[in-house]
């Protein structure tokens, strides 16, 4: 009564052949980069060590380390936090917890989305434009977190917005009841409730900031500096530009060196993201509602 | 009754009721930068331009020529159309390479693959997403490069090929998590009634979700194109930079955003030349407007729908 028939069977059989095939096809996007990022680690391992993380470029950068780049990338990224994660978060508070579904609403998403979508090139033209030359900051690394700020903006923004709006609607409604204003609502309620979920996103920020070039390359950041920056209004080198500097614009570099730069970046920004990602694993463990 | 004040003149506006009122001032400010920089950025990338599309400019030389030679002594000329064309041959080899491999891995993760399979690939995938350009163009530079040379043995290996690999890795993750996305948000409730209608597995997908998700699809589809339009450091390190006009993907070409990249710091402010880069910038900034702008008019398509 319960055999299989031929046209089961066909069914079965083409479900399997489907199965195979998509699951191929995500093998092929993966694969590839993993062999890729193995090649990375083969060649640029023997680069590493920790005066390569602590001394500086020599030999016109054919030698040597890479800890003013760090330092800079470093100052770089807290310095477009700085910027983006008030002006981020507040805008994520409005778009939560005040906005009305209308037409300025709209356009802000609209925006958003532009915002991330706009090229990073065409981000250093409007860097050169407004922050260098306008407001005259100069190449320095005031003007380029400036523009990695506005870069990164939409990281912050959506991330936050997600946050804030998971949480659920009875928790505002309950302490509006007590008399509290929206303020209060969203200090004490709203978000140490998503905190973590804003965290993640900054964390993601951290690792898009980290790996951004074009940006920089004509704001802020230089091939080499003999010194360490002293204040935001110093130009800077950076892990990006640096990378790009030593596989395209030296001669004669040794080849493990730009391998090692370039495992040193994409292990920063790598660690970074899976700090983020196993940030939100654990909390939807944790989460009560 | 004497004593009793009407209700209407209690006053509210203790020192919360200020502190609530200079939040929500400030939070709204917040929310409409995302505007003011978006024009910010037309502004400022328009008024460096402006006066050279105006004053030198000749688009049918910028449309039609393949002539960029802004540095040239005697006669400067201004033809985008190699770098037009360098583009738009990277992207779309990017889009054959990542948008099949995309929407299979989207399938495969969104409805086939369950539990620990499921979430080992999408952080894999968001992982991948995160990789650097500067990486990428790194990996086109010094494994991709001796690599086309070898086994297709040409003389370059920096060239079409090379980038279109390249910028259709970096655009696939992208691509699969909004088509991911694009399919989770079709209703269970299709699925189970079509396979109570007695329909396989790949019957829900192909005849069910798939048009359910279209509108979706072709949002991923189009913000990977606008994703390939905007690369600058990959397709800068992996194309070969040479301004020619390619007959093959073996041929090196030039991109848009490399040729800013490349030429903004060697001019001098002011100049026709500098004037030209943001001219391209301007130009870039339109592409990737409309193109976002279309998703987005796809996207609202299906909210409409239902």
């Amino acid at each position: 009564m319960f055999e299989a028939t031929e046209l089961n069977d066909r069914n079965r059989r083409a479900e399997r052949l489907w199965r195979w095939l998509f699951g191929m096809m995500t093998g092929l996007l993966i694969v590839p980069v993993v062999l890729i990022l193995g090649v990375l680690i083969v060649k640029g391992g023997p680069a590493l060590s920790i005066d390569f993380l602590f001394t500086e470029p020599t030999d016109g950068m054919r030698a040597g380390g890479v800890f003013p780049a760090l330092i800079g990338t470093i100052w770089l990224v807290a310095v477009a936090l700085l910027v983006s994660v008030p002006i981020g978060v507040a805008a994520a508070v409005y778009l939560s917890e005040y906005a009305p579904d209308n037409w300025l609403t709209r356009l802000i998403n609209l925006c958003i989305i532009n915002l991330a979508g706009v090229p990073s090139i065409v981000h250093a033209l409007f860097g050169v434009g407004a922050f260098v030359l306008f407001f005259k900051f100069g190449i320095s690394i005031l003007a380029a977190s400036c523009t990695l700020a506005v870069l990164t903006l939409p990281v912050v923004i959506v991330a936050t917005r997600e946050s804030l709006q998971a949480v659920p609607q009875a928790f505002r409604e309950a302490c509006w009841n007590m008399g509290a204003t929206r303020w209060q609502t969203i200090r004490r309620v709203v978000l140490p409730n998503s905190i973590s979920g804003i965290l993640t996103g900054v964390i993601l920020e951290v690792s898009r900031t980290t790996g951004e070039t074009a940006p920089i390359m004509f704001t802020g950041a230089v091939f080499l500096l003999p010194f360490l920056p002293q204040s935001v209004f110093d130009p800077t080198m950076a892990m990006s530009l640096h990378l790009f500097v030593v596989s395209t614009q030296v001669p004669g570099v040794p080849d493990e060196l730009p391998y090692g730069v370039a495992l040193v970046l994409i292990g920063m920004v790598l660690c970074m993201n899976a700090l983020s990602i196993a940030f939100r694993v654990y909390l939807r463990g944790k989460k009560k509602w | 009754m004497p004593g009793s004040r009407p209700h209407a003149e209690i006053d509210r506006r203790n020192a919360d009721w200020y502190v609530d009122k200079l939040v929500q001032v400030t939070v709204f400010v917040s929310g409409v930068s995302a505007i003011l920089f978006i024009i910010g950025i037309f502004v400022f990338v328009t008024i460096e331009g402006v006066g050279f599309i105006a004053n030198t400019l000749d688009f049918g030389e910028f449309f039609g020529s393949p002539a960029w030679r802004p540095t040239s002594e005697t006669k400067p000329t201004y033809g985008a159309l190699a770098l037009i064309v360098g583009t738009a041959s990277v992207t779309g080899l990017a889009m054959l390479v990542a948008v099949p491999f995309s929407l299979g891995a989207a399938i495969f993760i969104g409805e086939f693959a369950t539990g620990k399979v499921r979430e080992t690939l999408k952080v894999l995938v968001e992982l991948l997403a995160a990789i650097p350009s500067v990486v990428w163009g790194f990996i086109g530079l010094s494994i991709m490069n001796p690599l086309i040379i070898d086994v297709f043995n040409v003389p370059v290996g920096l060239s079409i090929l090379n980038s279109g690999i390249i910028l259709g890795l970096m655009a696939a993750p992208i691509m699969t998590t909004i088509a991911e996305d694009a399919l989770k948000a079709v209703p269970d409730t299709y699925r189970e009634a079509a396979e109570a209608m007695g329909a396989t597995r790949w019957q829900v997908i192909f005849r069910v979700v798939l048009p359910a998700a279209k509108n979706g699809l072709v949002a991923a589809v189009l913000l990977g194109v606008g994703r390939g339009f905007g690369e600058t450091m990959a397709v800068l390190m992996a194309s070969g930079h040479s301004v020619n006009l390619p007959t093959s993907v073996f041929d090196s070409v030039r991109a848009l955003t490399a040729t800013i990249a490349a030429e903004l710091g060697e001019t001098a402010q002011g100049s026709d030349h500098y004037a030209a880069l943001f001219t391209l910038g301007i130009f870039l900034f339109a592409i990737t407007f409309l193109i976002n702008l279309a998703a987005d008019v796809v996207v609202r398509g299906i909210r409409k729908g239902k």
